[in-house]
């Protein structure tokens, strides 16, 4: 069971560990405009690296889906929930 | 599996590599120890991108070659190539890569102003994907045209390797095709000829043969595949939407497989596996247990594992690689199943370097490969005991150590997928090379330590938790009293009634000491009894340690325990004897060397020693002794 708070730690980690800083703020909002470098590589990297951590699988239509940082923290607390 | 199990995790890996660029003269060596850890491939991309900021074209003086690698193939690569780099820099190497722009191997190859041959690669990868190799064949196809498929896709291929070593005359390796496609048959799949499945068995059988012919490596990922599982390596979803034919969560198992390739290339493949013995080679300790005791061969599943992986071990040497043995024993109790035990599959003959003694460890796998006249950065060594394990990481970062637990089921699959030994060919003189190192060695006088010990038993933060005898510990207490052999000053062997009756005793104490550290808990390590006598001696009845635990600090904190208990009882002195049996040999100068004053030796080699409470200072130690 992970909380809303545990899953935006833990992409805290992961976005921290795919763009090599320290000093995002992660936020519902946040989307691929708003990070320097996030482009369909580093998308695939955040995915699989969630999908690793929570022990979970996204499918195409639910990638396809995915908008903004809020949309995937949504996700993962279903899956993972 | 893809991860790299072999390697182990380190806890503050993330701060390393934050800090790495702070230092430009340490930061390659750093990057190299960061490299050598279980790396996802997430880390492993971060490790890239932080190395090739502050190397943009590598560190200007390597031991190693530089590698300029061309990877060429049919789908995206991207994302492979920092699990190449890093493996390389696992193995001290810089590795420059280059891929083809999307799809235009041939094109560029052929081309000769092309970037590709500006790059001047020193080495090139071949990587087709199974949908490239398997274009056009279908299962309406009969037998006559897949045939003729077949021989067109193996003259494509080698019309590459020939482009390729006429351009750049350097080694090429060839991506064996990855088995991903879907059967249409069934089990009897290679009755269907047009099957893109069977097609890709066959033409994988095909590339081998027409590698040796012409002087081309093959990249086994068809093999590493078998033994994954498919899914671990191909995610058909990320092909539709990326293809990306090799998964991301792969690529440092894939860079790793490259890595290995380059390494073996420049002969910097290991030569030499070192075996630890207990617990490792066979199960028990020796010395303790005896010959019957120990757990190989037939009977039970635990020595079966343990002569499984000696047959492993065996096999290596067969094929080259030299075996030697680094083991903390008494010489003549490491020898005894080499040369009694019918179940031993390692005979002293296969072991070209045999060293058995209390010494550390990092110090005697200098002296083996002194003794066997090969590097440092030649030698694996296989210890099931995580101290021991990171006591040479720490002090030989050059040796390779793979990580493994307990189990020896284990043991063979870390020193394979961890690919150490990676060879390219076999001569004649390897299969002859442990009887070589045998004749030619002469064994040099160990020379003077210089391991740093204290500094890495300070970072073991080690806790020594003590407690008297209790109903909870009674049951180990009294196997630990009855089977412990070799640090066991007087091998008293007591029953569950004595030690009631010594917790019953207010003028006895029983202590049970276990040892944790960082790396876990080793258990109850230590039992000391010791019983105040009318003349205000405290009689040290019984004291007994762990081989596991020598060599860090236990047993002067022992005695600091012992000493306060005494105290408490009012004794004023300490009185210990040494009762030499055939197997406690090592503890023979123990109290002398602890401060005691020896009062009395006898013509069996006993010792009777004293020590004045009035004048002891407990001993400073790296140990936090606590009671619980």
């Amino acid at each position: 069971m992970a909380t809303e708070a545990e899953i935006y730690r833990g992409l805290n980690e992961i976005f921290s560990d795919v763009f090599m800083r320290d000093d995002l703020t992660l936020t519902p909002a946040l989307n691929a405009k708003d990070v320097k470098g996030w482009d369909s590589f580093k998308q695939i990297e955040i995915i699989m690296a969630s999908e690793e951590k929570w022990g979970i699988k996204f499918n195409t239509r639910e990638l396809d889906a995915l908008r903004t940082l809020g949309d995937l923290a949504k996700m993962i607390e279903t899956k993972a929930g | 599996m893809t991860d790299l199990h072999w390697l182990p995790t380190h806890p503050d890996w993330r701060q390393r590599l934050r800090s790495l660029h702070t230092d430009p003269a340490t930061a390659w060596d750093n990057a190299v120890a960061l490299a050598n850890v279980r790396l996802n491939f997430v880390l492993t991309n971060a490790l890239d991108e932080a190395v090739r900021r502050i190397f943009p074209t590598g560190p200007e003086t390597l031991s190693t070659k530089k590698v300029r690698l061309a990877v060429l193939g049919s789908s995206t690569l991207a994302h492979l190539l920092p699990g190449i780099r890093i493996a390389g820099l696992r193995r001290g190497i810089w590795i420059d890569t280059y891929e083809n722009d999307y799809g235009q191997y041939l094109q560029e190859l052929s081309d000769t102003d092309s970037p590709l041959h500006a790059f001047k690669p020193t080495a090139v990868l071949v990587a087709l994907d199974a949908y490239h190799l398997t274009a056009g064949v279908t299962s309406g196809m009969d037998a006559a045209s897949v045939e003729a498929a077949l021989t067109e896709m193996q003259d494509r291929i080698k019309e590459i390797w020939h482009l390729a070593s006429d351009a750049f005359r350097c080694p090429i390796i060839q991506q064996a095709a990855l088995p991903l496609h879907l059967p249409l048959l069934g089990n009897n799949e290679h009755r269907l000829p047009g099957s893109r499945s069977w097609f890709l068995t066959r033409l994988n059988t095909a590339l081998r043969t027409m590698a040796e012919q012409e002087g081309v490596d093959i990249l086994a990922v068809d093999d590493r595949a078998a033994r994954d599982g498919i899914a671990k390596w191909h995610d058909t979803a990320l092909w539709h939407r990326s293809k990306q034919e090799v998964s991301p969560t792969a690529s440092p198992m894939y860079g790793d497989l490259v890595g290995r390739w380059l390494a073996a290339k420049q002969g910097r493949s290991f030569k030499c596996l070192v075996l630890d013995l207990d617990n490792t080679v066979w199960g028990g300790v020796i010395g303790d247990d005896g010959l019957e005791g120990i757990a190989i061969g037939q009977g039970s599943p635990l020595g079966e594992a343990y002569t499984a992986f000696q047959e492993y071990a065996r096999e290596l040497s067969r094929r080259g690689v030299i075996l030697a043995v680094c083991s903390k024993n008494d010489e003549a109790n490491a020898l005894e199943p080499f040369e009694k035990h019918p179940d031993m599959v390692l005979k002293r003959g296969d072991i070209a370097s045999f060293v058995a003694n209390w010494s550390n460890k990092a110090d005697n796998i200098r002296a083996i490969a002194r003794d066997l006249n090969i590097g440092l950065d030649s030698l694996c060594f296989i210890d099931d005991n995580p101290f021991e394990r990171n006591l040479v990481r720490q002090e030989l970062p050059m040796v390779a150590v793979p990580e493994v637990s307990d189990d020896p089921t284990g043991y063979p699959v870390a020193l394979s997928d961890g690919g150490y030994f990676e060879g390219l060919s076999v001569t004649d003189e390897d299969r002859e090379r442990t009887s070589q190192y045998q004749g030619n060695k002469a064994r040099d006088a160990m020379k003077a330590a210089v391991t740093d010990l204290p500094s890495y038993l300070r970072g073991l933060e080690m806790e020594l938790i003590w407690r008297r005898f209790d109903k909870i510990g009674q049951q180990r207490i009294v196997q630990l009293i009855n089977k412990s052999n070799q640090f066991n000053l007087t091998t008293r062997r007591y029953t569950d009634e004595d030690i009631v009756a010594v917790m019953a005793d207010p003028n006895a104490f029983g202590l049970q000491l276990r040892l944790t550290d960082r790396f876990g808990d080793n258990g109850i390590i230590a039992i000391v009894i010791g019983r105040l006598q009318p003349n205000k001696d405290l009689y040290i009845d019984t004291w007994l340690m762990s081989c596991r635990v020598l060599g860090r600090q236990v047993e002067p904190t022992t005695l600091n325990l012992i000493a306060q208990e005494a105290a408490r009882l009012g004794a004023k002195r300490l009185v210990g004897d040494y009762i030499p049996t055939k197997k406690n040999g090592m503890v023979k100068d123990h109290y002398a060397k602890l401060g005691f004053t020896v009062m009395a030796s006898d013509e069996a080699g006993g010792n009777r020693n004293i020590l004045d409470l009035m004048a002891f200072t407990p001993a400073e130690t790296f140990i936090h002794v606590i009671e619980g």
